[in-house]
């Protein structure tokens, strides 16, 4: 029995798809605060050596960390860095991977080659691709997210190429074919709304781990230049000061966590809400 | 069953050929003369003409790149070009502590997921089934490196029970050995677990549901019997598959644990290799565990044919 009204439409939205609430107003959240920080946080990058690694406290809320910048303002500005390179590599490799993924899938003769290629890069671990990358030229969020999209279009790659396989050779395409109509079309307006469910999926987990690799990007040290407030260069730059600040820490760690848990989640409820199929068995 | 070994064995060139011309043209993507990238922001004109010669940066492309594939196919990856030692010595040497993880940390993940996906799956509903996936979601978003520092926080620098970070070789005795490895394969596995114990749940799912598994608890197999020898090994093929595409994913997360636990691997290697500028490291690590990497997947592979023989003859 469906309800009716708009507000019983919504708890009943609500009760069926928890994960899809939850981690939507999580990531909302994070998002406004990540928007409006300059009206909610200090400077990020103001140095105040007297205050070098305070506790937490009214005036520093997280406390500061070795050099005396507030880690509060510091999460709250990483949170751009986070959601802009998470977005945008979402974005581009499921952008790239469909193109490729389509016409590998519709065109036989291009499909081995495309295909043997996708396998050579999937092979070459995403963190050490990246690193090259970051290394040969040079640190900044542009490079990153660069070296974050190329191993990520493998994968997108496969998943389309998957899903063309499965229709390209169903009636209503071989109608449409034999109607005259022209391959571009084809592909656009027949082949590829059947990728669109599966791709949504995808593009949420890209989103997390892009947010994951940049973060160890960032850590290690390969990622966006160190005075940059991002959380893995927060939790890089603290790790010496663990036993005596350990919330320099957890502190970008947890918030971490919680954005990629809360991109995890939206991921999860959108593949129960969109492909039932897979939702039964996961 | 040999023809599809055989096979198998055939696509590894290609791939491995695909990941030689990746990891060859990095150099060339750079903007700029490689020469000089090498010899890096200080270097004399005569260094970078030096450099050219003696890396054959002069020559034609393709025969660079027929040169260099010739001397990594015989193992031998270059000059670190910041401590002057062939990259395969250094590679060498820090092979073991990174192995040594690597094992470690399988062994932890794949005997806790599977054991919790199959009782996930075996009390489809339940509390301890939702608590599990729960864990696997939450433990899924947390980055090696949190997880990390808060086990070191706790168990290594509040409660004392163990190192906080480094390692010793095996050669310095078993426990010694062992207890600089459990707070990094744990922390390192904990995303692995999650993966596992997942699809461990799916595949026991599918597999319970199947008719002979009813028969068998109608004629009175035992609990366990029925769930490892009737089930678990039914429901092996999805599981070792995703145990094998977690292989990028644990070979990646070597590289940041190495650094979370100061431990003197092959992963270290690459991040100083970073801030050096050490190319060869850099690419002779890539090749490296990109050859593992498909090492170990062709084995998977192979292996499904003793786990499923309908496999061979497709």
């Amino acid at each position: 029995m469906q309800p009716t009204t708009a507000s019983g439409r919504l708890v009943d939205f609500m009760r069926r798809h928890p994960t899809i609430v939850v981690g939507g107003l999580l990531l909302f959240t994070i998002a406004l605060a990540a928007v409006f920080a300059p009206l909610i946080a200090r400077d990020p990058l103001a140095l105040e050596p007297i205050n070098r690694l305070k506790a937490p406290s009214a005036e520093f809320w997280l406390g500061t960390d070795s050099l005396g910048r507030d880690i509060y303002a510091r999460m709250v500005y990483g949170a751009r860095i986070s959601l802009l390179v998470g977005l945008t590599v979402a974005f581009f490799s499921v952008l790239a991977g469909a193109v490729i993924g389509l016409v590998a899938g519709y065109f036989r003769r291009i499909d081995a080659v495309v295909m043997r290629l996708m396998d050579g890069l999937m092979a070459i671990p995403s963190i050490l691709l990246a690193i090259a990358l970051v290394s040969l030229l040079g640190a900044s969020v542009k490079v990153v997210i660069v070296a974050i999209v190329i191993p990520e279009i493998p994968r997108v790659t496969r998943l389309v190429r998957a899903v063309v396989l499965s229709v390209r050779d169903l009636p209503y395409v071989e109608a449409a074919r034999s109607n005259g109509t022209r391959v571009g079309k084809l592909l656009r307006r027949h082949i590829l709304p059947s990728t669109v469910a599966p791709l949504i999926v995808q593009a949420t987990y890209i989103c997390a781990s892009a947010i994951l690799t940049e973060a160890g990007l960032s850590f290690l040290g390969a990622g966006t230049p160190p005075e940059f407030p991002t959380w893995g260069n927060m939790i890089a730059s603290s790790r010496l000061y663990l036993q005596i600040a350990p919330w320099t820490i957890f502190a970008p760690g947890i918030c971490l966590a919680l954005v990629v848990l809360a991109v995890n989640l939206l991921g999860d409820g959108l593949r129960d809400r969109l492909d039932p199929r897979i939702s039964r068995r996961m | 069953m040999l023809a599809y070994i055989f096979r198998r064995l055939l696509g590894v060139i290609p791939v491995m050929l695909i990941v030689g011309i990746f990891v060859f043209s990095l150099l060339h993507l750079a903007p700029g003369d490689p020469a000089a990238i090498i010899a890096g922001d200080n270097a004399t004109e005569a260094n970078v003409a030096r450099i050219r010669t003696s890396l054959g940066l002069d020559r034609p492309l393709l025969e660079q790149f027929a040169s260099w594939g010739w001397s990594t196919l015989q193992g031998d990856l270059g000059i670190s070009m910041y401590s002057m030692t062939p990259v395969t010595t250094m590679v060498q040497q820090r092979m073991g502590a990174t192995f040594s993880l690597a094992v470690t940390t399988m062994l932890v993940a794949v005997t806790i997921a599977i054991t919790l996906g199959v009782l996930a799956a075996w009390k489809a509903g339940s509390l301890l089934d939702r608590a599990v996936m729960g864990l696997s979601v939450a433990s899924f978003s947390v980055p090696v490196f949190v997880v990390g520092y808060i086990m070191v926080y706790f168990v290594a620098l509040q409660w004392r029970w163990l190192p906080v970070q480094g390692y010793m070789p095996l050669s310095e005795g078993f426990w010694n050995w062992l207890r600089h490895l459990i707070l990094p394969s744990f922390a390192l596995g904990l995303a692995y677990v999650a993966l596992i114990a997942r699809i461990t749940r799916a595949s026991m799912l599918d597999v319970l549901a199947e008719d002979y598994i009813r028969t068998a608890s109608a004629k009175g197999v035992a609990t366990v019997p029925m769930l490892l020898r009737h089930a678990l090994k039914n429901a092996a093929v999805p599981i070792i598959t995703v145990v094998g595409i977690g292989v990028a994913l644990l070979i990646s997360g070597v590289v940041i644990t190495e650094s979370v636990f100061n431990v003197p691997g092959v992963g270290r290697l690459v991040v100083d290799a970073i801030s050096r500028r050490d190319y060869p490291v850099i690419q002779g690590v890539m090749i490296i565990f990109a050859g593992i990497y498909v090492l170990i997947n062709l084995m998977i592979d192979i292996s499904y044919c003793f786990l499923d023989p309908r496999i061979r003859y497709s």
